[in-house]
């Protein structure tokens, strides 16, 4: 069977002004994205003749995808919404290859926007949308956020392999100092683990600081096949790897601490034909601290239950032996599911990262995570690089 | 305004029995009449078997915390003055786990591995909810 591997490339990338940024519509900021993303590329609406987005969490609409598309003046050969709720950037990127790479489209863009709206309604036990089929078996109890479920799991991480707070804390002020060199970025000011212990408990373990922000903006990218990509504006980067693992189970199931991204980390590496000591920047979906940890081990970086010691003495940092989202991530620089992950890691592989710039960056990687039934319950792993040999 | 703040589950067909078990002061759970596993939430389909045939069983009412957090953020207004309460998961003697409460200690003397036992709480004339408290108060 024919490997994905190297077929597609991402050939522009880009992003709105994030943070909160009222007064601009999802919509708006999507479009925003997809026209910075398209042009970053060289390439006109014209050229796109794949669309895919996700629809408004909190405003469905039918066939979003299409809506994005007409307001681009776009006719697409192939469009849908997708939904691995925060892993959703991450199948987009799966689906764009796919699309490419069978000859459906040429050019696919894969956009991303959101404003307070999309976000604030999430998670008011109304039984609304949006929902996760369970809801029955959680709100009544005050379980109504997805921050239970991964500090139920985190706490599940320290009881068996005592993983601490300190280095909880390490992960927020890692992501924090990259951010502080992030123009594009919701906060810059540093903290340290003094301002880390003094932030209020939101559910224990977690603090305030160990959450990401609630965020407006918008980014996108676009996917050609290989041999497009080489006749475009800037440097391809070419898409290597990809792989996806999800839990069937919800929140009543194992809990666990080892995660689905076992399985996608794996398919990834295998389709890139790298390993883990390969990658030089990693772009990991940081909804909360600990999500970083657990997926630091199961990602193959250390060994499981060794995620804690890993994140300490810089590590992580720019500097450090495996920096992790140079941009700031989640945590740090806003909250667009993901989208920023990839297109930081587009601009590192292409050397724009300019303060943030990880040095003789070549293999890149990315994970997405959604909350869907389970706290790890979608996951997405992508594997980018500069050459395709 | 007064009146119950805090969400209330909506029963269907699917999940009548549940909810009305606890009215009564018992804990349903399903059980695949082919396959004999248990499983919660209640579900149509056996996910072992597929199976589309099953009972309700009454658990026996004891389990451990197999993870808790104490939440100190209200959500809603009805929870400011709940906070900080503890939600957790209990995995039953049956093996299968709840998103629950723990009530009749302290947040701070919750462990993971407590033995623990079901309790109810009548929240409406309509609905009640399981709770879980220590079977031995922890020191």
């Amino acid at each position: 069977m024919d490997t994905l591997r190297g077929k597609c490339a991402i050939v522009g990338a880009g992003e709105t002004e994030v943070g909160r940024v009222p007064g601009v519509t999802g919509m708006s900021h999507g479009l925003q994205a997809a026209k910075k993303a398209i042009e970053d590329a060289g390439l006109s609406n014209r050229d796109i003749d794949g669309v895919l987005t996700r629809t408004p969490f909190c405003d469905p609409t039918l066939c979003y995808s299409l809506l994005v598309a007409e307001n681009l003046g776009i006719s697409p050969s192939y469009t849908t919404d997708l939904d691995t709720c925060g892993a959703t950037p991450l199948t987009m990127i799966i689906t764009a290859v796919m699309v490419v790479s069978t000859g459906l489209c040429r050019a696919v863009l894969c956009t991303w926007g959101q404003d307070k709206n999309w976000v604030m309604k999430q998670g008011i036990p109304t039984h609304g949308k949006p929902n996760w089929g369970s809801e029955d078996f959680a709100y009544p109890w005050g379980f109504i956020e997805a921050p239970l479920a991964f500090a139920m799991a985190a706490r599940r991480h320290m009881y068996l392999y005592g993983t601490t707070s300190q280095q909880l804390g390490t992960i927020a002020v890692a992501m924090r100092k990259h951010a502080s060199m992030n123009p594009n970025a919701q906060i810059h000011d540093p903290i340290t683990l003094e301002d880390y212990f003094a932030s209020p408990f939101f559910a224990e373990p977690f603090r305030l600081l160990d959450c990401s922000l609630v965020s407006d903006g918008g980014g996108a990218v676009v996917v050609t096949s290989a041999e497009m990509a080489m006749g475009l504006r800037k440097a391809p980067v070419y898409i290597l790897g990809v792989g996806q693992h999800n839990f069937a189970h919800s929140y009543f199931g194992p809990l666990e601490v080892i995660t689905p991204f076992r399985k996608a980390g794996a398919a990834a590496y295998r389709m890139a034909g790298v390993s883990p000591h390969d990658i030089n920047v990693a772009q990991i979906y940081d909804c909360f601290t600990y999500s970083v940890l657990v997926q630091l081990e199961d990602l193959g970086f250390c060994e499981k239950g060794e995620g804690g010691p890993f994140v300490e003495g810089g590590r992580i940092e720019l500097g450090g032996e495996l920096p992790v989202n140079t941009h700031g991530g989640l945590l740090s620089q806003a909250h667009l599911c993901g989208m920023l992950h990839i297109t930081e890691a587009v601009h590192q592989l292409r050397g724009e990262s300019c303060e943030r710039q990880v040095e003789n960056a070549e293999l890149a990687l990315v994970t997405g995570l959604g909350i869907r039934q389970a706290p790890f319950g979608t996951t997405g792993v992508l594997i980018l690089g500069k050459e395709v040999s | 305004m007064g009146g119950y703040q805090k969400p209330l589950p909506i029963p269907n067909e699917d999940t009548k029995p549940f909810w009305d078990g606890l009215k009564e002061h018992r804990l349903r759970i399903q059980k695949c009449c082919q396959c004999g596993q248990f499983r919660f939430p209640p579900r149509v389909i056996c996910p072992y078997c597929m199976s589309l045939e099953s009972q309700w069983v009454e658990a026996k009412g004891v389990g451990t915390v197999y993870s808790f957090t104490t939440v100190h953020h209200a959500y809603t207004p009805a929870y400011e003055g709940e906070i900080p309460y503890v939600v957790a998961i209990v995995e039953l003697e049956e093996g299968i786990r709840l998103i629950t409460n723990i009530v009749g200690c302290r947040p701070g003397q919750v462990q993971i591995g407590m033995p623990v036992e079901l309790a109810f709480e009548d929240v409406t004339p309509e609905f009640t909810l399981h709770k879980f408290r220590p079977v031995t108060l922890p020191p």
